[in-house]
């Protein structure tokens, strides 16, 4: 078991100023997909319109790129495009994931290995199209390996690796960014070379593949009889992307002269006692205000969690085991309960020998509210003093609550709260 | 030919009499058999018939190169029971909604490929197509991909027990119209036409067939295989189950629907008819609908009067067609002014 290291931030020494879509439909090209079908919703467009136009001059040939329908759509001609052996490939968000969503369960039964990029976007209503991870963690137990991004060259370079994935282990993947803070970023970013690609990604030679020579029936029904078994192996199936995605993010390391992706990385975990976990773009910030506070002499360090499925329960283990408490910063949560990614922790350090840790929820930058450093600031000085709490909203604007008449959470009243908060809030600036 | 022999009272041509390049596909010993016995399919199924004849004319258009998309569906249900399966052809069920979107993805890839040899067929029953498959099945021909999309319309969801579609006929009886006392049956409306809204995409080819003119269905499909493009082939199929018919009333049945003018036999090329396939004995709609039960509250009380009301306003529609398609011999239109007169 390899020890919590500290992994050095990446200044971007290489590469040229792009925005983070722009970066990640040049990657994508250079793993040569064969169909892109897709649906327009934002933050994703500006992906798949780079790419529709990278196949329009004919630089991607041979390349189908599909105007699907709706993203049900989409998704099932991607079904069609893998099954008939194709690497197939697509991007969404939000509510085009949720509309995805039978489709993405179908895509993982067949095994069929599409690679998507989701531009994470809170989901509705209210309707909102700014950042949050709800939509991708909605999709959490679709049977899809789940990575998330913390800056747009990780963006960039999580693709190539996702493919290779896919096609190795026969499960789709996502790889989550989030909308507008990296889709619409415009960044130093070193996209892969396609050299470095086709070295890395060999060309896509399909398992199963409906062949008019060999005619197969494939899309069974399965029983009672054996419908446990084939989940039973769905299950074996992702987790080996737990030994092989650290494996294939070395290779491809190596070759692209950057450090490795890992399941999840730690960040100056040495003699840290709070530890801050998230996923995706709020990781920069998060690592600049922990900066700070050593140089404050708080004993705090963060967790980079970029593999959510399969869940990295001894990595996370190994990571943890020198922390006395965890502060799981969530971009979501489950109304009702708490946290998405908190109880899955909890579970994998209560496995015995128990790793004793105590781990809060702190839901922060729902629907593209900003995690400011400020923010951040105060949370790791409370949760440094132990005065975080199992689950609280970050920076929740009690003022804004209370000017629209609301003391607590259960004063609302029956019917959409959206329009009345807001309607609530007009009338009485209004009357001021 | 000169000489055409018909076995008596059903106007379908002796196979054996006919020059062998003449003769029905399913009389070639070489056929493809895409479909081979041993499914499920209760007795007296419309749909597998009529799918069998329509793969096998696929493939033999094709020569053995078609890959087969299927909705879920009976016509699924039936023929896969894992490890068996009675399809020899390349065969992909994915859901129930989006046939014509993995057909499109599957001609996409094929395409990717540089495989057009390859051909692709999507199919579906009236549910898969005129309701939750709407959207995709649009999609498809609207982009014009190269896709036959076949729909095995039976009129209501007969797979999970005989509910409502959106392609259910007035009046009939399901588990979700039932007949009550001032509610007979599916609703008269207007009903969802999807092959009038198939020729609105301006496809390169829509036909609508039974399984009563067998001939007639393997006709339709090879001449959708001459096109490249979205092609759309609606296929009325009984369903001794859901219709409450005798098994062996299903090819009947199908025959009396065109013969009443309940379901027009028709072709169309982008977008405007091309042939309408003329009445021979027109029969009262009455002489359809009366073997079926899902009908049966029609004429029941018949020593009380029945509803000749709802029978009358069933026959209208039926009159309508004939009207529209000019299905009676005597009063068949110019066709080319007909498309015109769709225009209008």
């Amino acid at each position: 078991m390899s020890t919590p290291e500290t992994t050095t931030r990446q200044t971007g020494s290489s590469g040229r100023a792009v925005e983070g879509s722009r970066a990640v439909a040049e990657t994508v090209a250079r793993c040569r997909p064969q169909v892109v079908p897709a649906y327009p919703i934002s933050p994703q467009t500006h992906i798949v319109e780079a790419l529709s136009a990278l196949v329009r001059r004919g630089e991607l040939a041979p390349c189908e790129y599909i105007n699907a329908e709706s993203e049900f759509g989409a998704m099932s001609l991607c079904i069609g495009a893998s099954a008939a052996g194709s690497r197939t490939y697509t991007a969404t968000s939000s509510q085009g994931l949720l509309f995805m969503a039978e489709a993405l369960y179908n895509a993982a039964g067949l095994g069929l290995p599409v690679v998507m990029t989701v531009a994470n976007r809170a989901l509705g209503a209210p309707i909102n199209i700014w950042n949050d991870q709800s939509d991708s963690l909605s999709q959490r137990d679709s049977g899809w390996i789940q990575l998330y991004a913390r800056d747009n060259q990780a963006a960039c370079d999580l693709h190539p690796i996702a493919f290779r994935l896919a096609e190795e282990l026969s499960v789709p993947v996502m790889v989550c960014m989030d909308g507008f803070v990296l889709t619409h970023a415009v960044e130093r970013i070193a996209v892969p070379d396609q050299e470095v690609v086709d070295a890395f990604l060999p060309a896509y030679r399909p398992q199963q593949i409906l062949d008019p020579d060999v005619p197969m029936s494939i899309g069974a029904m399965v029983g009672p009889e054996a419908f446990t078994e084939v989940r039973f192996l769905a299950d074996g199936r992702m987790r080996r992307a737990l030994l092989r995605m650290p494996e294939l993010a070395e290779r491809y390391a190596k070759l692209v002269g950057r450090p490795a992706e890992h399941l999840a990385r730690g960040y100056r975990l040495d003699g840290a006692r709070t530890v801050f976990l998230a996923m995706g773009s709020v990781l920069g910030t998060l690592e600049d205000v922990i900066d700070e506070a050593r140089t404050d002499g708080l004993a705090v360090g963060a967790v980079e969690l970029t593999c959510f499925r399969p869940f990295p329960v001894q990595r996370l283990r190994t990571l943890l085991a020198g922390a006395e408490q965890v502060i799981v910063l969530e971009r979501a949560f489950s109304a009702g309960a708490a946290g998405i990614i908190t109880p899955e922790l909890v579970a994998a350090l209560v496995d015995p020998p128990a790793v004793p840790v105590r781990c809060s929820t702190v839901v922060a930058g729902l629907g593209g509210r900003p995690i400011t450093k400020k923010a951040l600031r105060m949370l790791v000085r409370d949760a440094a003093a132990s005065r975080a709490a199992r689950f609280s909203f970050l920076g929740l604007d009690r003022d804004l609550l209370s000017r629209a008449g609301y003391g607590r959470a259960s004063d609302d009243a029956p019917g959409s709260t959206a329009e009345r908060l807001l309607a609530r809030l007009h009338t009485r600036e209004e009357s001021r | 030919m000169s000489v055409k022999f018909y076995q008596v009272g059903s106007l379908a041509v002796g196979n054996r009499l006919l020059p062998q390049e003449e003769r029905a596909g399913q009389a070639d010993p070489e056929r493809a058999n895409s479909l081979i016995s041993g499914h499920r399919a209760c007795q007296g199924c419309g749909e597998v018939l009529g799918a069998r004849y329509v793969l096998d004319t696929a493939m033999r258009a094709t020569g053995g190169k078609l890959v087969a998309v299927n909705a879920t569906g009976c016509l699924e249900v039936v023929s896969t029971p894992f490890p068996e399966s009675a399809w020899r052809v390349p065969w992909l069920h994915s859901l129930f909604g989006n046939a014509p979107a993995v057909a499109s993805g599957v001609a996409a890839a094929l395409k990717a490929q540089g495989r057009t040899d390859i051909r692709v067929l999507g199919q579906a029953g009236d549910g898969g197509t005129v309701d939750i498959g709407l959207g995709a099945l649009s999609g498809m021909f609207e982009r014009d991909d190269d896709v036959l999309f076949v729909c095995y319309d039976n009129q209501a969801y007969m797979n999970t027990g005989v509910q409502r579609s959106g392609a259910t006929p007035p009046a009939a009886r399901t588990a979700t119209t039932p007949v009550v006392a001032g509610q007979p049956g599916n609703r008269f409306g207007q009903g969802k036409d999807v092959p009038a809204i198939a020729m609105a995409h301006r496809i390169p080819y829509v036909a609508t067939a039974t399984v009563a003119d067998l001939r007639d269905l393997e006709a339709k499909v090879e001449r959708a295989m001459l096109f490249t493009g979205a092609r759309y082939l609606h296929v009325l199929v009984p369903c001794p189950l859901g219709w409450g018919s005798a098994s062996s009333q299903t090819i009947r049945l199908a025959r009396l629907a065109t013969e009443s003018g309940l379901f027009p036999l028709f072709e169309a090329e982008y977008g405007e008819l091309t042939s309408a396939t003329p009445i021979r004995h027109r029969v009262p709609v009455d002489e359809y609908l009366r073997p079926q039960t899902r009908y049966a509250h029609l004429f029941a009380h018949e020593e009380k009067g029945g509803r000749p009301d709802l029978i009358a306003r069933i026959q209208e529609q039926a009159d309508r067609n004939i009207r529209t398609y000019g299905l009676l011999a005597a009063t068949m239109p110019d066709l080319a002014q007909h498309s015109e007169r769709s225009h209008e």
